[in-house]
């Protein structure tokens, strides 16, 4: 049977991950760039599946539970920050936390 | 085969391209839990079972309830009730049940043509990843559970700090 191309696979990783970014500068709500985060590291995992299954070695992915493992930890750390922040003052903008002061 | 793959790219792509240009946070979680389930129709073509349904336990089971709950936290206010009534209009899920509708047309056909037992190219099974895990990536495995260990101590002091009200 046919499998799936390398370049096919890195490309839909490539765009994966260039969407992610673009959220992640365009849109100004945390929610938001979390989730576009997100995106980039599932692009990140998807890249290392399509290079796993191109020399069917195990190898990607390990290398994808690993990066599982990170966006979880990411997500939780992520997500109780943001709680963090809209108790101190109520916006999900960005642009609003912009002074250094602790 | 390969036509199950690019179906899955396409609802993979689309679905990022409309999380990204949501205004609400609810529909765009919608369409990245769509994405992320594309991905792992992705996986399972490339001969990645285990990371497939790793791709749908943890990342669109575990990490978008997450996800929800942190919304559904920040909303809490009078405007709450008509916002849940907004979210349940159709024009709010009629876009990833389709494309979510998709995605399972293409697991039916996969199920119909025998698809399900035998996926394209090698599989590497859970039980490869296992022995790998515990074998040469003991190391990485033991980094990985400091990475945990350390985001359920921060977790649990943000989360204090939110309880207190500080």
């Amino acid at each position: 049977m046919a499998s799936v191309p390398l370049d096919q696979g890195l490309l839909l990783a490539a765009i994966l991950f260039a969407l992610g970014l673009a959220g992640l500068l365009v849109r100004r709500n945390l929610l938001f760039m979390l989730m576009s985060l997100e995106v980039m590291l599932n692009a990140t995992g998807i890249a290392f599946i399509v290079a796993g299954a191109r020399w069917a070695a195990p190898d990607g992915q390990i290398m994808f539970i690993l990066v599982l493992t990170f966006a979880a930890t990411e997500v939780a750390v992520g997500l109780a920050l943001i709680l963090l922040m809209h108790r101190r003052n109520p916006t999900l903008d960005a642009d609003a936390s912009d002074r250094l002061r602790g | 085969m390969n036509a199950t793959f690019e179906v899955s790219a396409a609802v993979a792509v689309l679905a990022t391209v409309m999380m990204i240009t949501r205004p609400s946070a609810v529909h765009a979680l919608l369409y990245l839990t769509v994405s992320l389930l594309a991905a792992a129709l992705v996986f399972f073509v490339l001969g990645a079972p285990f990371a497939a349904a790793l791709e749908v336990i943890i990342y669109a089971g575990a990490i978008m309830v997450l996800f929800v709950f942190v919304v559904m936290m920040l909303n809490i206010g009078d405007a709450a009730a008509a916002q849940e009534r907004a979210w349940l209009s159709p024009s709010a899920w009629i876009g990833p049940s389709a494309l979510a509708l998709l995605l399972g047309i293409e697991l039916g056909a996969l199920a119909a043509t025998g698809g399900l037992a035998r996926p394209a190219g090698v599989v590497v099974g859970a039980q490869a990843v296992g022995i790998a895990l515990v074998g040469p990536y003991m190391l990485a495995v033991e980094v990985a559970s400091f990475l945990l260990l350390a985001g359920l101590v921060a977790a649990f002091h943000l989360g204090r700090a939110v309880m207190r009200g500080d």
